[in-house]
C-alpha cells in the first residue's frame, strides 16, 4: 500500500511537470503524448458485485473511443465514474495529467474533495441516454445556465455562444422551445449543445441514441460526426450502433464481465476479432439486425 | 323566542370581526413559518450525513405523532418552568407553524423525490454547485406539483386555529362563544363563525388552485 502511494506520488510529480509543459506552446508535442484520460487499476463494486475489476485504459488526446459489450458488462459505469457520478472503490482516474478521483496532499494521493472534483471535472462533458434536459428551461436557457453560473460568463456572452451552438446542431430556430416541444432527436441535440457550452476537453456519450425512434438516430449521429471531425475533442462513447462505431472510432473496446476483453482499431475488432466472447457478441448483434 | 334573530347577528358582528382578524393573521403567519421551516427540514433530511438526516426524521415523526393541543400546552405551560416564557400569541403561531412544518416537510420530500435522478446527474455533469442545483434545477420542478398538497395543510391549519383559544387567544370561535355566553344566545354567533370558516376555506382552496396552475405554467410542467 505504501509502495503504491509512493509510486502514485512519483506519477503525480511527473504529471505536474507535464502540466507545465502543456502551457508551454513550444512543447505541445510532449503534452500530446500524455493520455487525456487514464484509468489506472480502477475497481468498482456495488455491494458484493464487482462491476469493474482493475480497469486499465488510456485514451489519447482527441482520440475517439467506442465502448461496446453486452449489458451488465460495466461499460456505462466507465463513463459514469469518469463523470464522477459514481465513486470508485479502487485505483485512480486521471484527466489531462491530473488525478480526478484523488488529489495530491503532502506527496500522497488522497480521495478528492468536492472542490477538487468540481475543478477537474470541468474538463468533462456528458450526454445521457435519456437526455436529462431541464424541462422548465428553454433550449437556450438549458445551454446558458451552467456557463453563466459556473464559468462566470455574462448573460449576453453565454446567450450568443448558446445560440451559436444550437445553430451548429441545427436547432437555431428552436432555441426558445421547451424540451417538451421537441422530438427525441432534437432533445438529444440540445443536450449535446448544452454539454459543449461548458467547453469540455472530453465528451462522454452514454448510449445517446438508444432512447430514440429509429428515424431520429441519424440526425444525432451526424452531429457527433461533425464534432469529431471539426473540433479538438476527446470522445468516449458507449454505443450499440456498431456501424457508427466502426466508421467513427479510432479504437473500439469490447467489455465483458467488468474487463476489457478485447480492443483494437474498428477494422481489427469488427473484421478479425480474436476473443471468443467478442465473436459471440458481434455475431449476436449482427444477427439481430 | 325566534330560532334565528337577526338583531343578534348585527350585535355579534364586531366580536366575530375581531376574532376573524386574529384567525386569519395566525393562519397566514403560521403557514408562512410552516412553508419556510418545512422546506428547511426537507432539505436537511436530504443531507448525506446520516446522523443529521435521521435525527431530523425522528423529530418530524415525534411532532406528527403527538397532538397539536399538547404541544401548545407544553410550550405555554411547561416552558416557563424552564425559564422559557413566550407570549400566548408567539406560542400559538410558533407551535402551529412548527407542527405544520413537519407535515409540509413530508410534502416537500415527496416533491423532491419525484424529480428524476437524471436532473441531478445532468447538474453534476454541468458542474453546477449544489446550491445552484437546488435553487435553479430541483426546486422549480419539485414545488409546482406539490402546491395542492401544501394547500391542503394551509386549509387544515386554518381549521386548527380554534386550538389557540386554549391558551387564551381570542380567535374567532372563542369570540363567538364569548358572545354567546354574554347574551345567553349561541346560534347566530356560532353559525356565523361556521359560515366564515366555510367561505375562507373555499376562497383559500380557489387561491391554491390558481397558484398551482400559475406555477406549473411558469415552469412549463404540463
Amino acid at each position: 500500500m505504501i509502495e503504491h502511494n509512493v509510486r502514485l506520488g512519483k506519477m503525480m510529480t511527473r504529471s505536474k511537470v507535464l502540466d507545465h509543459l502543456i502551457r508551454d506552446k513550444d512543447n505541445v508535442s510532449i503534452a500530446m503524448t500524455q493520455p487525456m484520460v487514464r484509468f489506472e487499476n480502477v475497481t468498482k463494486r456495488y455491494g458484493a458485485l464487482t462491476v469493474l475489476d482493475g480497469l486499465n485504459l488510456d485514451i489519447a488526446r482527441n482520440e475517439k473511443v467506442s465502448i461496446i459489450g453486452p449489458s451488465g458488462s460495466g461499460k456505462t459505469t466507465v463513463l459514469r465514474m469518469l463523470m464522477t457520478l459514481e465513486q470508485i472503490n479502487g485505483g485512480v482516474i486521471w484527466v489531462d495529467g491530473e488525478p480526478l478521483t484523488h488529489m495530491n496532499k503532502h506527496g500522497q494521493l488522497v480521495p478528492a474533495s468536492e472542490r477538487h472534483l468540481r475543478r477537474v471535472r470541468a474538463k468533462i462533458g456528458m450526454v445521457f441516454q435519456h437526455f436529462n434536459l431541464f424541462p422548465h428551461l428553454t433550449a437556450l436557457q438549458n445551454c446558458i445556465e451552467a456557463p453563466v453560473s459556473v464559468l462566470g460568463l455574462s448573460r449576453q456572452e453565454a446567450e450568443a455562444r448558446g445560440a451559436e451552438l444550437l445553430d451548429m446542431v441545427g436547432l437555431g430556430d428552436k432555441k426558445n422551445h421547451y424540451p417538451i416541444q421537441l422530438s427525441g432527436g432534437q432533445k438529444q441535440r440540445v443536450a449535446i449543445a448544452r454539454a459543449l457550452a461548458m467547453r469540455p476537453k472530453v465528451m462522454l456519450f452514454d448510449e445517446v441514441t438508444s432512447a430514440l425512434d429509429p428515424e431520429l438516430v441519424g440526425e444525432v449521429l451526424n452531429v457527433i460526426r461533425t464534432l469529431g471531425t471539426e473540433h479538438d475533442l476527446t470522445m468516449l462513447m458507449v454505443t450499440h450502433q456498431m456501424a457508427f462505431a466502426k466508421e467513427f472510432s479510432d479504437r473500439v473496446c469490447f467489455f465483458h464481465g467488468g474487463k476489457i476483453a478485447e480492443q483494437g482499431t474498428p477494422d481489427q475488432l469488427f473484421g478479425d476479432p480474436q476473443n471468443e466472447r467478442t465473436k459471440q457478441f458481434l455475431s449476436a448483434v449482427l444477427e439481430a439486425r | 323566542m325566534n330560532i334565528w334573530d337577526w338583531s343578534y347577528v348585527w350585535d355579534a358582528f364586531p366580536y366575530l370581526y375581531r376574532g376573524a382578524i386574529v384567525t386569519v393573521q395566525a393562519t397566514l403567519i403560521g403557514f408562512g413559518v410552516a412553508l419556510i421551516l418545512g422546506l428547511a427540514i426537507a432539505l436537511v433530511r436530504q443531507s448525506s450525513n446520516r446522523i443529521v438526516s435521521t435525527a431530523t426524521t425522528e423529530v418530524v415523526e415525534f411532532i406528527r405523532s403527538t397532538p397539536l393541543l399538547l404541544q401548545v400546552f407544553f410550550v405555554y405551560y411547561v416552558g416557563p418552568q424552564f425559564g422559557i416564557v413566550i407570549s400566548a400569541w408567539g406560542v400559538g403561531i410558533g407551535v402551529l407553524g412548527i407542527h405544520y412544518a413537519a407535515y409540509c416537510s413530508e410534502v416537500y420530500r415527496a416533491g423532491i423525490e419525484n424529480v428524476e435522478g437524471g436532473q441531478w446527474e445532468a447538474s453534476v455533469a454541468l458542474n453546477l454547485s449544489r446550491i445552484r442545483t437546488w435553487r435553479k434545477i430541483i426546486l422549480p420542478q419539485a414545488i409546482p406539483p406539490i402546491v395542492p398538497g401544501l394547500g391542503n395543510y394551509f386549509i387544515g391549519m386554518f381549521k386548527d386555529t380554534p386550538i389557540l383559544a386554549a391558551i387564551a387567544i381570542l380567535e374567532m370561535l372563542q369570540q363567538a362563544k364569548n358572545f354567546g355566553s354574554n347574551n345567553y344566545r349561541y346560534i347566530e354567533a356560532i353559525t356565523m363563525a361556521g359560515a366564515f370558516y366555510l367561505v375562507f376555506s373555499l376562497v383559500a382552496s380557489a387561491m391554491v388552485h390558481a397558484v398551482s396552475i400559475w406555477l406549473n405554467r411558469r415552469y412549463h410542467l404540463q
